[in-house]
């Protein structure tokens, strides 16, 4: 057992303020009595245990589902292990547009707790919603997310991860997407002295689009490694992901990412970029960006790139007055602005901005 | 204002000797031209002055209103009235124009125990200074720098300029990139800053920048050194004769 401190400090959880519906986990266990009343929320939206003790054949259908699909041809073990020894999570289906975000919030109270929560998650033919995840969950989270989405369907997601520096956790979602659906998924991690965040996406209805992003912010120990496997099969898809980490003081960012274009999956527009911007001689980005095409009229770029902070632009912003700390965080900010941008909603990123800039201002030299 | 002293001046990384005994007094209200051939030190001098990294002085002074510049940070040379603006001003992807002059605007006050100037007062002014310099609302809003043409650029750092506000301004080639239109627009934009508190160091190849914005005293830089000093006539003779009169002359 590794024990993980649980983290103090004045400063305010992200989305708050934010009109949105509260769904508490302390430690990787439901909360009701901190969580907004499911029942008049009017969506349909249960506990993983209630759903599976009643008879909801899609949740059961489709729960463990996306994750056996996503097995092959890279075994998830961490994953596999969830599916079977989930302890909890919610069972959620949309079936029009919902304006008001589902908040997940993860407590963690207990220094040694261990939690594993599956969500699964239904997105039905022209409904949308948005949902929100933070909080460190448990000294040791293992999640996995099924998310189904429908044709004409949309699915953002945004997440804010860290906080408990001691923190182990290893995330994974999963997603299948139908004709013309919307899939966006941005991650912004500080702190964690080790997160997995898997994505694995599969592209299965024409004209879908699939948007994977992430911002890491490491100081000393950290490892953080963003790993996505995004499967074309069908035409005229779009496909992004965007990873910029910060790292300094030893920390170690890892980026495993790859575009499959299956045989006949034409059309496709497939973008990759991941960077790091190391702070320091002791910081490390491993990265392994991959394409692999079966089909030929498609279009799919990729970058990885790792550097240290524009001397020029630091100079310039100096001679304007801007104290040395000050200009770097500008410029850590402006590194970062290309995976924050992949959030739509201009409130939620402003909330993300605002914590990272915290978290510089809390973390300088 | 501006008083520099026998400055000598190395590159870090290598032994090589780049200023050799510069003097210079840059007086309130007045504009101070530099023109010399290439290498002879002007761009040294102006990043020297303004705190650039890589630069060693092994021996002189340079301060401004009595404060020693050399024994300041870059950031500080700035709150204290410097202002260089760049040759090459620096694309910063990611960070707004408009953000970008406002920290820096704030900073300076803050770093002189002024109050910070609030978002709907600053929007206000940037709006007026940069519609005289013909900055339009995107401009303001795009990255720093980034996309922007030459003309662009040397416009900004003028709106920049103008914004801060400094006590001594160096216009380090200026003209360089301009067509004739933007070299108006940015020389307009330079006189109105000409005040009785203010001084301008003016440094430029050309002539034809001394046009329109006129000097009081033209020095002439070669290197390493200001072999000679003169009214704005000596920019003329620059023009007509070129160089190489003036350093047979002085040599």
């Amino acid at each position: 057992m590794v024990p993980a401190a649980v983290f103090q400090n004045d400063e305010e959880p992200p989305f708050e303020g934010l009109n949105r519906l509260k769904l508490v986990f302390v430690d990787g266990v439901f909360d009701a009595g901190a969580s907004d009343d499911l029942a008049e929320t009017g969506l349909e939206i249960e506990r993983l245990e209630t759903a599976m003790a009643q008879d909801i054949h899609w949740a059961k259908d489709l729960y463990g589902a996306l994750e056996t699909n996503g097995q092959t041809p890279v075994a998830r073990p961490l994953a596999a292990l969830n599916s079977a020894y989930a302890s909890d999570g919610i069972v959620l289906r949309v079936t029009a547009p919902v304006a008001r975000p589902i908040s997940l919030i993860y407590r963690h109270e207990n220094p040694t707790s261990d939690a594993i929560l599956h969500h699964v998650i239904k997105v039905e033919t022209g409904a949308s919603v948005t949902v929100l995840e933070n909080g460190p969950a448990a000294a040791r989270l293992n999640k996995v997310m099924e998310v189904d989405v429908a044709d004409g369907a949309a699915f953002h997601h945004v997440r804010a991860q860290g906080r408990d520096h001691q923190r182990r956790a290893a995330t994974h979602i999963f997603a299948r997407l139908g004709t013309e659906s919307r899939f966006k998924s941005f991650t912004m991690t500080v702190n964690g002295v080790l997160t997995r965040n898997e994505c694995v996406i599969e592209l299965l209805g024409d004209d879908a689009q699939a948007h994977v992003a992430g911002a890491a912010l490491g100081d000393g120990e950290f490892h953080h490694d963003d790993t996505v496997f995004i499967t074309h099969d069908a035409v005229n898809c779009e496909s992004r992901q965007v990873f910029k980490k910060v790292l300094r003081n030893g920390a170690t960012g890892v980026f495993q990412g790859k575009i499959l274009v299956k045989p006949g999956a034409q059309k496709t527009d497939g973008y990759q970029i991941s960077q790091s911007l190391l702070l320091d001689d002791d910081s490390n980005f491993l990265a392994k960006p991959e394409l692999e095409i079966y089909a030929d009229d498609v279009a799919c770029s990729h970058g990885s790139t790792s550097g240290a902070i524009d001397e020029e632009a630091l100079f310039y912003l100096r001679s304007r007055g801007v104290p040395m700390a000050d200009a770097q965080d500008l410029l850590v900010l402006a590194f970062l602005a290309e995976a924050v941008d992949e959030i739509e909603d201009e409130e939620l990123r402003a909330h993300v901005s605002t914590r990272l800039s915290g978290w510089l201002e809390r973390h300088r030299s | 204002m501006l008083e520099i002293k026998n400055l000598h001046v190395k590159l870090e990384e290598e032994d090589k000797q780049i200023l050799k005994g510069v003097n210079l007094t840059v007086e309130a209200g007045k504009v101070h031209a530099i023109m010399g051939p290439n290498g002879s030190g002007k761009s040294t001098l102006s990043y020297v002055l303004s705190g650039r990294d890589g630069y060693e002085v092994t021996e002189g002074s340079a301060h401004l209103d009595g404060e020693d510049l050399l024994e300041m940070e870059a950031e500080e040379r700035a709150a204290a009235g410097l202002f260089l603006a760049f040759q090459y001003p620096v694309e910063i992807p990611g960070v707004g124009n408009m953000t970008f002059l406002r920290t820096a605007v704030n900073a300076q006050r803050k770093a002189r125990g002024q109050e910070e100037m609030s978002a709907t007062e600053f929007l206000k002014v940037v709006r007026e200074k940069a519609k005289t310099l013909k900055i339009d609302a995107d401009m303001l809003k795009r990255p720093v720098n980034v996309g922007f043409s030459g003309g662009e650029k040397k416009r900004n750092e003028i709106l920049q300029m103008a914004m801060l506000e400094p006590k001594m301004c160096i216009l380090d080639e200026t003209d360089s990139g301009l067509d004739v239109d933007a070299m108006k627009l940015v020389s307009e934009g330079v006189n109105a800053l000409r005040d009785a508190g203010r001084g301008f160091l003016v440094i430029t190849h050309y002539q034809r920048l001394l046009d329109h914005i006129k000097p009081d005293v033209v020095h002439i830089m070669a290197n390493g050194r200001i072999v000679k000093t003169g009214g704005p006539e000596l920019a003329l003779e620059v023009e007509n004769n070129g160089y190489a009169d003036i350093l047979g002359e002085a040599v």
